[in-house]
């Protein structure tokens, strides 16, 4: 059942100052004033709470608002933007005149009339965490806290934060699109640190999406579920030694692994780089750039997924792109920008972390599908190697395509069984040869609980990833023992 | 628009705090800031991006007894404050009492007539219009392209400008604001290698004064120097050999000290220096200093996020531990002194920082300490997020170059570097001279002894 939410963008269709279509148009005209080709209007609305439990006691509850409209003017491959806070008439016109500048020129058009695009709902935003009551969500954090507690003696610290938010985005563009959208988000971890005679370890667990408390009722979701998993990882690591260094086998786990396909291809597919002839994937299409077991697709339609939306941030219905098949480019993940440039249609992957960063191509959710192997006879298959269970997050050189990955925990295989637990490591590779070096792919694909977000040129938004098992016939595995 | 004019901000905090006192708040703690800034983007000879804009936003910290809240709005507009100012004293409620918690002594607070002028806003840098900016930046994209025929791409040259001024405000009766100027210029080249990969290198510079910055040209030569320079990257063998780090490099490596004496870090025993204190945690040759009050520095400030005169520390003196860096609330939990460390973020929250965080040069030059190398991987960047604060283990990517005898011989490319960050500390056998001011944690090129390559 829904009760009427608290939080409306001042500028939606519930707010006290709706942006309509009259307002969207002037805008749009004085932003094209200068001869600008194209425009769009970005406003937005975030509300975010945050609520921080450790030493068993909610600590500290926050809650933060901003809101604003980016104005974005484009002539050729140059961007004029600006954007303000305020909403009045005068500040907005303001922006739309500061991005007008970049072109300088005779008044170009502005769109007659708007079409609003159709959508399907990939998540809902009635029932918002938001709205639930401040001790509900206390509750949460406290069952955590005394499920870790409960679970092992050596416990000594446990922190637990749950982070909610929705994002109200309303777009309007000189081609004529209307588009709005409620993206809700919730984000839920633990941590802990366990000692063992002053041997000390840590260990989280985490997840969450485009949902609102609904996500706790899965029994692997719940406060409890992520504290004893939290604790597993800490007390595993207890037990860690130093990892090996140089090249080597190394199987993943399937689901967090796929940071992998993000850093190892996804980011040199996304079309600006390519456009600009920066990345190692350029001209690139029609071309084998993985094994012929991999297939990958960049995928904003999955239910709930953190990385899933419904519109993009400029008004373009996302769709599931494929971006390998059986190994072969087949190609890239475009905005507007890339997608003129190449003569194809946005694939509605234009993104920005606020209304104060104009739109960049990025992933949504990033999947490698299943393969033939079943995954115990995958590590079966090692003599020596890696097996990597958890992930702390990777990093990519574009132009060269080098990236490393850092594991949080995996273990020693020998002779086909999974042994010692090892300390922290990176693994280094470079995309194009770690993604021919599939050798074999699990029929387990998972995708990741909500939990990841992506860095580029300064702007963060969340993703998903998702994968089975890999197996990688030889990657170099940053250890300290040789 | 934003005039910078710190008693207005400082009277839109007083009233905020004043609210927020009538609504119920015992303790109540306002930040006002405001910015504006220009940043512009060239690449490949054409204008990529201008984009301007400015901000305004509000955080409170407000205390029910011991229950803490934090809000953060950038909505200014009447219903807007009023939101603001409930959430936060509805969400104290939510919060449970803290015994720690606490504002400080208001004997500690600092007068503004104590907060000395730190010449860290530059008048001059408002006036940059995008047509300037743009000229630096094509002039710095030039500079490097035009250098050598092999840099065929760019990823742009990037030229920004940005000016603000903060308040903060306390029912404990401090009040002050400061204002900062900020410019940087960045260039970033892109070569073809001969194996069909492309090699990116950048260079940048950034200083609180305009005129301070580096010339386009010196940035964009420097750019195009760097880059040319990983042409035909390899692999090494796995093995334990020395590594030097240049500044760029440095910086990261010292910045994990800084978090692991964090007193955040410390109280929540999250970090492997936790019972540390007074000991040695570096070799003989490390000092590292805390200092707000380096004039144009661009950790610099004259106080902390409480209101408390900052101060110049040594926090590491020879190697030994001096002290950890601390707000009111991570010296209360370990019973000690504030260290006038308090930093507040934008969304209200308080914890500790360092502010000039610098690892103090030796005698010899870079080139000095590079011939006195027998054998060494040199470290330019790094990547990944290979730390484990609890345990000290570092593991991350790294490229650069193998030295020999003193010499670079060949660029390097796709290896980690793994050690435990007390090793790593320890180890320390050589710092040069030289001193890097575009960055509030800094440190010159130093050496290690042994770290675990694995590559090939």
């Amino acid at each position: 059942m829904s009760i009427p939410s608290r939080y409306h963008a001042p500028f939606g269709p519930a707010g006290s100052a709706p942006v309509d279509a009259e307002t969207a148009r002037k805008l749009l005209t004085v932003a094209l004033s200068q001869g600008g080709q194209y425009a769009d209007l970005f406003y937005e609305y975030n509300v975010a709470g945050s609520y921080a439990l450790e030493e068993g006691i909610l600590k500290a509850a926050g809650r933060s608002v901003s809101m604003g409209l980016g104005v974005r003017v484009m002539k050729g491959d140059a961007t004029g933007y600006a954007y303000v806070q305020e909403l009045t008439p005068e500040a907005m016109q303001r922006a739309a005149r500061t991005a007008a500048q970049i072109a300088a020129g005779e008044q170009s058009g502005a769109p007659v009339s708007f079409e609003v695009p159709g959508q399907i709902a990939r998540y809902q935003a009635a029932d918002l965490s938001l709205d639930v009551s401040g001790e509900q969500k206390r509750e949460l954090l406290l069952r955590a806290d005394r499920a870790a507690r409960a679970a092992d003696p050596r416990v000594i610290r446990v922190e637990a934060s749950l982070h909610e938010e929705l994002r109200e985005i309303l777009i309007a563009t000189s081609t004529g699109k209307l588009a709005s959208d409620r993206q809700p988000m919730i984000r839920f971890s633990v941590r802990v640190i366990a000692d063992d005679n002053g041997k000390r370890q840590t260990g989280s667990s985490g997840g969450g999406g485009r949902m609102s408390l609904e996500y706790f009722d899965e029994p692997t979701h719940s406060p409890e579920a992520h504290a004893r998993e939290a604790v597993r990882h800490a007390l595993a690591m207890l037990d860690a030694r130093e990892s090996p260094a140089g090249q080597m086998e190394v199987v993943l786990a399937p689901g967090d692994s796929g940071i992998l396909l993000h850093e190892a291809v996804g980011h040199g597919l996304e079309a600006d780089f390519n456009r600009k002839g920066t990345s190692n994937y350029s001209g690139r299409i029609g071309q084998r750039v993985a094994s012929e077991l991999c297939t990958v697709v960049d995928d904003s339609t999955l239910m709930g997924s953190r990385g899933s939306i419904n519109v993009d941030d400029e008004a373009n219905t996302p769709l599931a792109a494929t971006l390998i098949e059986h190994g072969i480019l087949v190609g890239y993940m475009h905005d507007q920008h890339s997608a003129k440039h190449y003569k194809t249609q946005p694939t509605g992957n234009g993104r920005r972390e606020s209304f104060q960063a104009h739109p960049l191509p990025r992933m949504t959710n990033t999947l490698l599908l299943a393969g033939p192997h079943d995954p115990e006879e995958i590590i079966r298959s090692v003599k020596k190697g890696v097996y990597a269970r958890k992930f702390g997050g990777g990093q990519v050189d574009i132009g060269n395509g080098d990236f490393v990955f850092s594991l949080t925990e995996s273990y020693l295989i020998e002779d086909g069984k999974i042994t010692t637990p090892l300390k922290g490591v990176n693994l280094i590779g470079n995309g194009p040869d770690v993604m021919g070096k599939i050798s074999m792919l699990g029929n387990d694909v998972q995708t990741s609980d909500g939990i990841w977000t992506c860095g580029k040129d300064g702007q963060s938004v969340p993703v998903g990833v998702g994968c089975p098992t890999i197996k990688i016939a030889s990657v170099t595995v940053g250890g300290t023992v040789l | 628009m934003t005039d910078y004019d710190i008693n207005k901000l400082i009277e839109l905090g007083a009233l905020v705090v004043e609210r927020a006192k009538r609504a119920g708040a015992d303790v109540a703690e306002a930040a006002v800031s405001e910015g504006a800034h220009l940043s512009v983007k060239v690449r490949m000879g054409e204008p990529e991006l201008v984009e301007e804009a400015g901000s305004k936003s509000l955080g409170l910290r407000v205390m029910r007894g011991q229950q803490v809240a934090v809000t953060y709005t950038s909505d200014l507009t009447p219903s807007g404050l009023t939101r603001f100012i409930e959430d936060a004293l509805e969400l104290a409620k939510l919060s449970q009492p803290d015994s720690f918690a606490g504002p400080p002594d208001p004997s500690l607070l600092s007068k503004r007539s104590q907060h000395v002028d730190l010449d860290l806003f530059d008048p001059a840098i408002h006036d940059i219009d995008a047509a300037q900016a743009l000229d630096m930046a094509l002039r710095a994209e030039r500079a490097a392209l035009s250098s050598d025929k092999r840099l065929s791409n760019s990823e742009g040259a990037t030229m920004t400008r940005q000016a603000g001024a903060s308040a903060l405000v306390t029912s404990g009766g401090f009040s002050g604001g400061t204002r900062g100027t900020y410019a940087s210029l960045a260039v970033h080249p892109v070569a073809d290698d001969a194996d069909g990969k492309k090699r990116s290198g950048y260079h940048w510079s950034a200083r609180r004064y305009f005129a301070d910055l580096d010339t386009p040209e010196q940035v964009g030569l420097e750019a195009a120097k760097r880059t040319l320079a990983k042409l035909g990257s390899r692999k090494i063998s796995s093995q334990e050999v020395a590594v030097v780090f240049d500044p760029d490099a440095g910086r990261s490596i010292l910045g994990l000290l800084a978090s692991c004496i964090n007193g955040g870090a410390i109280w929540r025993k999250s970090s492997y220096l936790a019972e540390r204190e007074a000991q040695p945690v570096a070799s003989p040759l490390v000092t590292v200093i805390d200092d707000p009050t380096i004039l144009r520095g661009p950790g610099s400030r004259a106080f902390d996020g409480e209101g408390l005169l900052a101060r110049k520390q040594t926090v590491v003196d020879a190697g030994v531990l001096k002290t950890f860096i601390l707000d009111t609330y991570g010296a209360k939990k370990l019973g000690k002194a504030s260290t006038a460390n308090a930093s507040r973020g934008s969304s209200g929250g308080v914890g500790a920082s360092t502010s000039n965080f610098i690892l103090q040069p030796g005698k010899q030059s870079p080139a000095e300490l590079l011939a006195g190398t027998d054998k060494a991987l040199y470290v330019t960047d790094m990547m990944g997020f290979g730390f484990n604060a609890v345990t000290g283990d570092f593991s991350r990517g790294a490229s650069g170059f193998w030295v020999e005898k003193g010499e670079r011989i060949f660029p390097v490319s796709e290896v980690t570097i793994s050690l435990n960050l007390d090793d790593m500390l320890k180890r320390i056998d050589a710092i040069a001279s030289d001193q890097d001011l575009r960055t509030s944690i800094s440190t010159p090129t130093f050496r290690i002894s042994s770290m675990t390559i694995a590559g090939k």
